[in-house]
């Protein structure tokens, strides 16, 4: 029995170790390429020559074509507004849908169901139009505000994660503060966001990372216009024919720059993330 | 819920709790005409502010109306009838464009237009319900509210409205119209050779559809069989990654293993790098010339100037995507798989052992049903997710490699991707819109047909 046991201990233990490196290699091998000091792009051997910053310094030194550090900052600003409406609009639906019954509610929650089954970018081509009747693609900055409200205008259909959060609150707590003389108002500001922090960080986490990911509308609404360009499709931009040869390494450095921030962000708040799944009381 | 029916007599009646049909029933001369006259039941009966406000909206939608959204509405009918034409300037002694009719323009303000009237007629049922509840108030000598309680209503019960008045805005601006402008697309003739603004498009009813349909055409000859590879996809991307994920936090979380945290965070690492960078890695690393070929060829499983055609072979590629998709999805459900499993109280693991339940019992009975419970909509999302995944073709094979049988897609283009094809590079937005319906068809009949039977959805407030 005990053989048997160590046996199967160590099967599992090997099999572990065999799966995390096939899982951690890729990472490994983008952080190494970017240390490379070879330019150019494929070469026909895994292990770099030499070893070098420079990547990483030329990525900051950035020229008109280009630009990292533009775009790092235009995708923060972009991040931080798109964050903070899209998280707010979350909030109030999904404590909405969740806690409050009227008469509309069975309605919304099929409908915004039903507008989850249409394709992200099927309304896109009628997006870029609204913005531009708007007059909203006449110039870069305008194009920033124009992916802002991309980002966030729709956010109040993501709710479901959050609503299901405010599902396992327990309905007595809420009765206990309108017996006291509550509104719903004060209810919710005083006694549910307090409880909620766990999934009020998961939304403003998964909200900021969107417009770090996020390609494809980004390019629909900005075009040509790289200066104004966020990191996705900057980066991107990098492994076009034209400066695949020139940047390749540069590309794998950019990664790691912009991998570094989002991976601790998002390991700090796994936590978060798995309060935030699970519910916030526990039995 | 105790609290609530000790107040016997409502302290207000509310318009909302009337219907139409009854506010017009039971309603006076007053009431009835406020249906036309927006406002009016208020007005008189000194609710000025909220009257002037109803006033207002009806004011200002026909001051749009005459002045731009009858206009909109004949050309949404014809979409446009002066087709743009050159005119001979005989002065500069060149040809100038003269201006036609824009028939994406006249679509989206028609669009537009109509909503707005739906909505206007919504206004006015409100303003006649409201113009009843006065007046219900006003004979049982109840208390009129004033404009500070209606303002002071929005904290409480009527804070739905306040909560959701910004994002519906949002999402009807940033979702429906654009959707709905999409689908009346898929009716008209608006493809590469009916560019506005220098042609025109109109309507053709179903043609497009039927196009699509029709037997032996090459639009045809592309749906089947990128549906057919589209559904293969969702079903082998997700089932993957659900069995193998959940396998792995189950071997991560069984009691024999040592450094639970270390080989959890050896996965998480590649959750937390950005997609699109491991994709694009991804892209480069199964290169004909990227390491995964550089290291067969050091091997000498390949010979030295061989590679193996990773995202250039149909069948190759379909595999190649199959598997990193495995990697990157592998990890998220491990995590939140994990979470779950964690979290299934204790009570009745301890409960079950008290019966004398044996190991497989509890799992058949306890862990398999509270996974399936928590995880059926997890599932069904990720189902749809596959079938809209369009970073990972995208970002990968890009749909590629190209077929010369198809129409403008290639070998592993889902729906979405031969509809992002159709529309962003060959212009053709008819079928692209007819692509996007379709795919909503498919998603709606999968999800409703399971999402509707789960407990879940039944039973929301099975933790409540």
């Amino acid at each position: 029995m005990k053989v048997k046991r160590f046996v199967t201990n160590t099967a599992c233990h090997i099999l572990l170790a065999i799966l995390s490196f096939i899982w951690v290699l890729p990472i490994f091998y983008v952080v190494l390429t970017s240390f490379r000091k070879e330019g150019g792009s494929y070469k026909s051997y895994i292990w770099p020559r030499g070893y070098t910053l420079d990547n990483y310094i030329n990525l900051f030194n950035g020229n008109s074509n280009v630009n990292f550090p533009r775009w790092f900052a235009n995708t923060l600003v972009i991040a931080i507004f798109s964050t903070v409406i899209s998280a707010f609009f979350v909030l109030c639906v999904s404590y909405v849908m969740s806690r409050l019954r009227f008469k509309m509610r069975k309605t919304f929650l099929n409908i915004a169901l039903i507008l989850g089954m249409f394709p992200g970018f099927m309304s896109m081509i009628a997006v870029y139009y609204i913005l531009k009747g708007l007059g909203f693609l006449e110039t870069g900055v305008l194009k920033q505000v124009a992916l802002v409200l991309v980002y966030s205008g729709g956010a109040g259909l993501g709710f479901y994660m959050a609503k299901g959060f405010f599902d396992t609150i327990p309905k007595s707590i809420d009765e206990a503060a309108y017996i006291d003389g509550a509104t719903k108002w004060d209810t919710f500001i005083h006694v549910t966001i307090p409880m909620s922090k766990p999934i009020i960080t998961y939304t403003l986490l998964t909200s900021f990372m969107g417009p770090w990911v996020d390609y494809i509308f980004a390019k629909v609404i900005m075009g040509n216009d790289t200066p104004y360009y966020t990191i996705a499709i900057g980066l991107w931009t990098m492994l076009e024919k034209e400066y695949v040869e020139y940047y390749y390494t540069q590309f794998y450095a950019g990664c790691v720059v912009i991998s570094i921030p989002i991976a601790i962000l998002f390991l700090l708040t796994q936590k978060c993330y798995v309060e935030g799944v699970t519910g916030a009381v526990k039995g | 819920m105790g609290i609530f029916k000790k107040k016997k007599e409502p302290v207000y009646f509310r318009g909302s709790d009337a219907s139409v049909a009854q506010a017009f029933g039971h309603g006076d001369k007053i009431t009835r005409l406020s249906f036309l006259i927006f406002g009016l039941g208020n007005i008189i009966n000194k609710q000025i502010a909220r009257g002037v406000i109803f006033l207002a909206m009806e004011i200002a939608y026909f001051v749009y109306l005459f002045d731009f959204g009858i206009g909109a509405i004949g050309n949404f009918i014809t979409l446009g009838t002066v087709e743009q034409g050159q005119v001979y300037n005989e002065a500069l002694g060149i040809y100038e464009y003269s201006t036609g009719d824009n028939s994406m323009l006249c679509l989206l303000y028609g669009v537009i237009t109509i909503l707005l009237t739906f909505a206007i007629i919504f206004v006015g049922c409100m303003s006649g319900k409201s113009a009843y509840a006065t007046q219900f108030r006003k004979e049982r000598g109840q208390h009129i509210p004033t404009f500070k309680d209606d303002l002071a209503s929005l904290k409480e019960e009527n804070i739905h409205s306040f909560f959701l008045a910004l994002p519906i805005t949002g999402i009807v601006v940033f979702t429906i119209v654009p959707l709905v402008f999409m689908i009346l697309i898929a009716f008209t003739s608006y493809d590469h050779e009916h560019q506005p603004p220098g042609n025109l498009f109109e309507w053709v009813g179903l043609q497009n559809f039927s196009a699509m349909f029709s037997q032996g055409s090459k639009l045809a000859a592309t749906f089947w069989p990128v549906l057919s590879w589209t559904l293969i996809w969702a079903v082998l991307a997700t089932s993957t990654c659900y069995i193998l994920g959940l396998l792995l936090a189950l071997l991560i979380n069984r009691k024999g293993t040592r450094c639970k945290g270390f080989w959890r965070f050896m996965f998480v690492l590649s959750v937390a790098v950005p997609q699109f960078v491991t994709l694009l890695s991804m892209r480069t690393i199964f290169n004909a010339n990227g390491p995964v070929n550089v290291l067969l060829r050091d091997f000498g499983i390949i010979g030295a100037t061989e590679s193996i055609p990773f995202f250039t072979n149909p069948l190759y590629a379909k595999i190649t995507i199959i598997c990193i998709n495995i990697w990157i999805g592998v990890p998220f459900t491990m995590l939140s798989t994990t979470g779950i499993l964690q979290n299934i109280p204790a009570e009745l693991y301890e409960a079950a052992k008290i019966d004398g339940a044996s190991a497989p019992t509890i799992f058949r009975k306890i862990t398999l049903p509270y996974m399936v419970f928590i995880m059926t909509p997890n599932l069904i999302t990720s189902f749809t997710g596959n079938i809209n995944n369009f970073n990972v073709i995208f970002l990968l094979s890009g749909g590629g490699p190209d077929s010369l049988d198809y129409y403008y897609a290639g070998k592993t283009d889902l729906l979405v991707t031969w509809l992002y094809r159709l529309t962003i590079t060959q212009k053709d937005y008819n079928l692209g819109a007819v692509i996007g319906i379709l795919v909503f068809i498919i998603l709606a009949v999968v999800s409703l047909a399971t999402y509707r039977h789960t407990g879940s959805y039944k039973d929301e407030g099975a933790f409540q």
